[in-house]
Parts: structure tokens; sequence; C-alpha cells
């Protein structure tokens, strides 16, 4: 009784609906951005630009550098840099292209498109992408060679071996089942979207309700319960809404007669069939939550949080930074294996040229999301939107005809403008920069 | 007399050829409240350091309750029951203050998750015990005041049962409300047999707390004295002089 009373009175001006809420204002921000940007293309192109078939083309175009901006997040919280993801996302695809088209169909005899191949591809894949990083750790944590240097010589030597291993050539086609995580070519169906998305609204309301309890558990005080449930609603509205703009986008029928003629059937009269959820935005979608949680509700998360916040402190405090270094250099390999599985299954082969310029996607992309480079702050749904908002960008430029260079010219200065007003925004509420 | 809680022996450091603190003996006993005195440069910072497993020495032995103890890093320190108050405070500013109470010894649930409802639970208790005025259990520790982040970091050492208590200059960047509360908490700690460090430049204070004085000047110990057996202007002369009271 005494708590829920301390709580409310605690003497502060009136609070808004968002603090009541509990929502960050600068996500808020971002959204507001984000809606606003797809507004004006979507009226510049002649209502093309919001149409499921192309938030569809945009979600799967996002997924491979989202999921390295989620680890671009840490080490940029740890005031480190990584320059060298896109060259490690190419080695990554050349060892799992080689793999899987050499090794062990030729090599081991395994044969074209064997039941083991894709899964021995990936654990190769992912194995690499984590030592590499992992080596990158410790040239930054143990032999203290500052992040920038480190990963500027990893951009051109990690580039250069995935040239060497494939002699520059195009590898593919890629394994049947490795190409599900690219994007089109692996969909969960309208059913299984569905499903998917009701279990999800279910989690979180759940998660939700638990944060409550737990709170009320300890008499911390509560957000009052119209909140809660406006919360709820929110969140639900906004995983069905996703889930069903991707699911009303059909397959065209040519192609569903093409994939009833593969099984040797006749496609029934009038029959269509939605993508739904493709399994490389499942994919992001799962690394989003696994980072979410490493960075809120583990140790590790809570050590690069305080690290970036201040190292000395975080030393004295018995946290091995330089092991730590080492772990999140490591995450970031994994992640850049792992764009490596969606972005070569996406294009179907590997090319020599594949993440280019990743790097700097992956960073604009982080720091638009809020992530600042004095260390410290950052969030990973915020790294993952920055993504969306970069490829919006860039996809919405290209739809509206804009030329080539102009677009990368307002790329480069939306990435300006946009931390220039996330100082602005500092300054007002009083963080640090 | 009893065997002391903590003995640095002949304690040495360099830094580039500079001996920092150049074979220092001190100790300290149980219930007891030891001053550490000198200039800026003199060596206290560094000499304490040591005992707190921030620094590695390069010559000398720590002992704890008699026996030989390895501090190798903070960690080690902490197995002793040595906590240590900085004179930087050594707070992540970032994040909140029960975050920054449990640093390094989250509280974790079952399934090795991070605890954050627990941990807020603990620190209010604790803070509810040594400043009641604290409410600002949500935000960053930047957003507190000065006194404000003294009693976490002061948190921070008497939560985790501490028996050994170090602490830099805890009153410098204090008012006088603020600092006269130290004192009494120092007091309080004093009479449940934890044996504390006190660095400080002020020498009422150190006359005012401590039962014993250390001296340091340019690395070296000057001499130990008994604070009743002296003055403020003997405590003085043995800092400006590096006298001893008594040898002219």
């Amino acid at each position: 009784m005494t708590d829920t009373a301390s709580a409310t009175d605690t003497p502060q001006t009136r609070r808004t609906l968002l603090q009541t809420l509990e929502i960050d204002t600068r996500l808020v921000g971002m959204i507001g951005a984000f809606i606003v940007l797809c507004v004006v293309f979507h009226l510049a192109t002649d209502q093309r630009f919001l149409t499921p078939r192309n938030i569809f083309n945009l979600t799967i175009q996002t997924v491979s550098v989202a999921i390295m901006a989620t680890g671009m997040v840490f080490i940029i919280v740890t005031r480190h840099i990584d320059l060298s993801v896109g060259a490690l996302l190419a080695t990554c695809s050349a060892i799992m292209a080689m793999t899987q088209t050499l090794i062990l169909p030729s090599w081991l005899g395994l044969g074209l498109n064997h039941p083991i191949t894709p899964w021995v591809t990936i654990l190769i894949g992912l194995t690499s992408g984590a030592l590499i990083g992992a080596f990158h750790g410790w040239l930054v944590g143990y032999l203290t060679i500052p992040a920038f240097i480190v990963t500027l010589g990893g951009l051109l030597v990690w580039r250069n071996v995935a040239w060497y291993m494939t002699n520059g050539q195009t590898i593919g086609p890629l394994d049947g089942t490795f190409m599900k995580f690219g994007g089109i070519n692996g969909t969960l169906g309208t059913t299984g979207s569905w499903v998917l998305g009701g279990l999800a609204t279910l989690a979180a309301i759940y998660a939700l309700w638990n944060a409550r309890r737990s709170k009320i558990g300890h008499g911390f005080p509560v957000k009052p319960l119209w909140a809660e449930f406006a919360m709820c609603g929110i969140i639900a509205a906004a995983i069905l809404g996703f889930i069903g703009i991707l699911n009303s986008y059909q397959i065209p029928t040519r192609r569903l007669q093409r994939m009833f003629e593969a099984r040797g059937e006749v496609m029934p009269e009038g029959f269509t069939a939605a993508y739904g959820l493709p399994i490389s935005v499942l994919l992001l979608i799962a690394v989003a939550v696994a980072m979410t949680v490493l960075a809120k509700r583990t140790r590790l998360g809570r050590y690069i949080f305080a690290t970036g916040g201040n190292p000395d402190a975080a030393e004295l405090s018995g946290i091995n930074t330089r092991l730590l270094t080492v772990k999140i250099f490591a995450l970031m390999g994994f992640l850049c294996a792992l764009s490596a599985i969606v972005a070569s299954a996406r294009l179907t082969n590997h090319s020599n040229d594949i993440g280019t310029l990743d790097e700097l996607r992956v960073i604009a992309a982080a720091v638009i999301g809020g992530t600042a480079l004095a260390g410290g702050m950052g969030t990973i749904h915020g790294a993952i939107l920055g993504a969306l908002i970069m490829q919006s960008l860039q996809s919405g430029m290209a739809m509206v005809g804009v030329d080539a260079p102009f677009q990368n010219i307002v790329v480069g200065s939306v990435l300006v403008i946009a931390v220039w007003v996330d100082i602005v925004y500092r300054k007002r509420t009083g963080d640090r920069t | 007399m009893s065997t002391p809680l903590v003995e640095m022996r002949d304690m040495s450091i360099a830094f580039g050829g500079i001996k920092a603190v150049d074979h220092v003996t001190v100790d300290l006993h149980p219930g007891e409240v030891v001053g550490l005195l000198g200039h800026n440069g003199a060596g206290k910072s560094t000499l304490i350091k040591m005992l707190s497993g921030a620094y590695q020495p390069d010559g000398g032995e720590i002992f704890v309750n008699g026996e030989k103890a390895i501090i190798n890093n903070p960690r080690d320190a902490r197995t002793y029951n040595i906590e240590t108050i900085y004179q930087t405070l050594a707070l992540a500013d970032n994040l909140d203050a029960a975050s920054n109470l449990f640093l390094g010894r989250e509280l974790v649930t079952p399934t090795g998750l991070v605890d954050d409802a627990r941990m807020e639970a603990e620190c209010r208790k604790i803070m509810g015990r040594l400043n009641p005025n604290f409410q600002k259990f949500s935000a960053p520790v930047s957003a507190l005041s000065g006194g404000q982040r003294q009693s976490v970091a002061i948190a921070r050492a008497v939560y985790f049962n501490a028996r050994i208590l170090i602490m830099d200059e805890p009153t410098a960047a204090l008012g006088p409300h603020e600092t006269q509360m130290v004192a009494e908490l120092i007091q309080q700690l004093k009479a449940e047999g934890i044996g504390i460090f006190l660095i400080d430049h002020d020498v009422h204070q150190v006359m005012a707390l401590c039962d014993r004085a250390s001296v340091m000047k340019n690395g070296q110990l000057v001499g130990t004295v008994n604070t009743a057996d002296v003055t403020d202007d003997d405590l003085l002369s043995m800092i400006i002089l590096g006298k001893m009271p008594g040898s002219s």
C-alpha cells in the first residue's frame, strides 16, 4: 500500500501520454520519420511504395544489413568500431559456397543437394565467422590495437581472402534448402504465418504481464492498467498487421503453375496462395529477440553497457573487459556469417562483390538507430529500424527514378543529418552525446 | 596486539622509473580507522590501489588476517571482503543505481538471467538505510547529484559485507550535510568491526575520524602516529616537511 502511494506522489510535472505508456520518445520520433518517409515515397511513386509486394521486398532486402547492425550496436556501445563486416560476410559466404558446391559434393562425394549439405555448410560458416571475429577481438582486447585499425586491415584481408578462395568467380547455384534462407524462395505460407503471428502476440502479452506481476511482487510502481492494455493493443496490431500485409502478397499465377509442375501436379483452377512470412525475416526477428534479451537480461549484456559507459569502472568492478571484447567481436563475426547465409541465398549464388560497402550501411543503420559513438548507449530495435529506414530510402529513391549518384548523395547526407538531430535531441534531454 | 586485519608489508611500485610507492608498510585492525595523508602525488591512492587489486605491486606482500593474500585483480580483492570507494566513484553513468550497486555481482534468476526487480528491491532497501531521501531508482546515475552518486558508491561497498573498506577522499565532492552523513556512517561501520583505510586531504577530518594516521611524502612513508598523541600541526608538519613530531 505505502509503496504504491509513495510511487505516485513523487513530485513531478504532469506525466504525458508517452511517459505513462513508458515508450521511448526517440523511438517514437524514428517511427514517425519512417512513416513520413514511406508516405512521401508512396505518393511520389503513384502509390506503389506501400503495397504488400514492395513491403515484402523491402523486408527481405533489409534482413542482411539489419542482422549485422544488431551486432554493431554492441561493438559501438563498447566504444569500438568494425569496418570489416562486409568483407567478413564475403569470406563467410565464399567458405559456405565452396563447402556446399565443391567440398561436400565432390571431395566428400555426397553429391549435389544431399540433405546434410546445407546444415554442415551453415555450421562451418557460422563457426568460421565466430572464429575470425574472435581473432579480431583478441587483437583489439589483448594486444590493444585500436579496433579501427584491426578492422580496417580486416576489410582488405577478408575481402581478398574471399576473392582468392573463389578465384573471383561467381559460385552457384547453391543448395536448394540453403536458398530457402534468402527470402522469396523460403516463406511460411498464409497459415504458418498467422499461427506464428498469433504465438508471437501471445508471447509478447505474456512477457508484459509477467513483468507487471514481478514489479507488483516487489512493490514497485506500475503503469495504470489501461496503459498496459494499450501497449498490448499496439503490439498485437503491429505484429498481426505486419503478418496480414505479408499474407496479402499473392504468389504470381505463373510461378504457382511452375511450382505445381515441378511436383508433377496440375494446378486447380482459380488456386491462389500467398507468400507469407519469409524465413529470412523470421531469422531476423529471432536474432532481434535474442540480442535484446542478451542486452537487457544477461550479465554479458550488462557488462557490455557498463564497459561502454565507463571502462575503468567496469574494470574496477572485476569485469574482464579484454575477454569481453573478444566475445563481442566473436558475436559480430557470427552475425556476419548469418548475414552471409541470407545474402548469398537471396542472390542464389556467391558473387565476388557480395557485401561490398555493407560495413558503411551497417554502421549507418546502428547510428541512425540511436547508437552513440561515445559508447554506452544503443538499442537493438533502434538499429533494425535504422536499417529499415536506410533500405527504404534507397529503394524508394530507385522507384521514384532518382539517379544512382544522387541516391548515394542523399543517403550520405541523411546519415550526417540524422546524427546531428540526435545530438540536438540529446542536448535537450540532457543525455550524454 | 591482535593480528592485524590487513598488513601491507614493504610495498613498492614504479611507473616508468618513478617510484610512486617506495617500501611502504601500513596495517589496519578490526574496528579501526587509519587515515592516509599526504600531498597530491604522495602515493596514497597508488598504495591503496595495490590493495584493491587495480595495480600489481613490484614488491612487497599483503597479509589478510595474518595470511598471505594473493590479489591480482579487483575480483580477488573482493573475495577477501576488501571493498573500495574510489575517488572517481567508478560508476557507469549510463546505468541505474541498482545496476551499479551490483555491477560484476549481479543477482540472477534460476534461469541465469539478470534479476533487475530483485536488485532494485535490494537497492531500495540499502538506500533506505544510507540515504532515505534517495528516490531516483530508474534514472541513470548521470542524472544524480554528487551526494546521491556518492551514496550509490558507498552502498556498493557496504552491501556486500565488507570487512576491509577503502575510502578514497569520500567527502571531496560533498556538501557539509552529506559530509556529516559520511562521518556518521564511518562511526557506524567501525562499531560493526570493519577496518577502514581513509584517504583524505583534510587534517581536521582525519583527526576527528581516525584512530591512527599514516603520512606519505614522495612515495615514502613518513610515519604512523596515534591521532590521540599528536596535534593538527604535528600532522601538518609531517605532510609538508616529512618529519615525525618530536624530531627536529
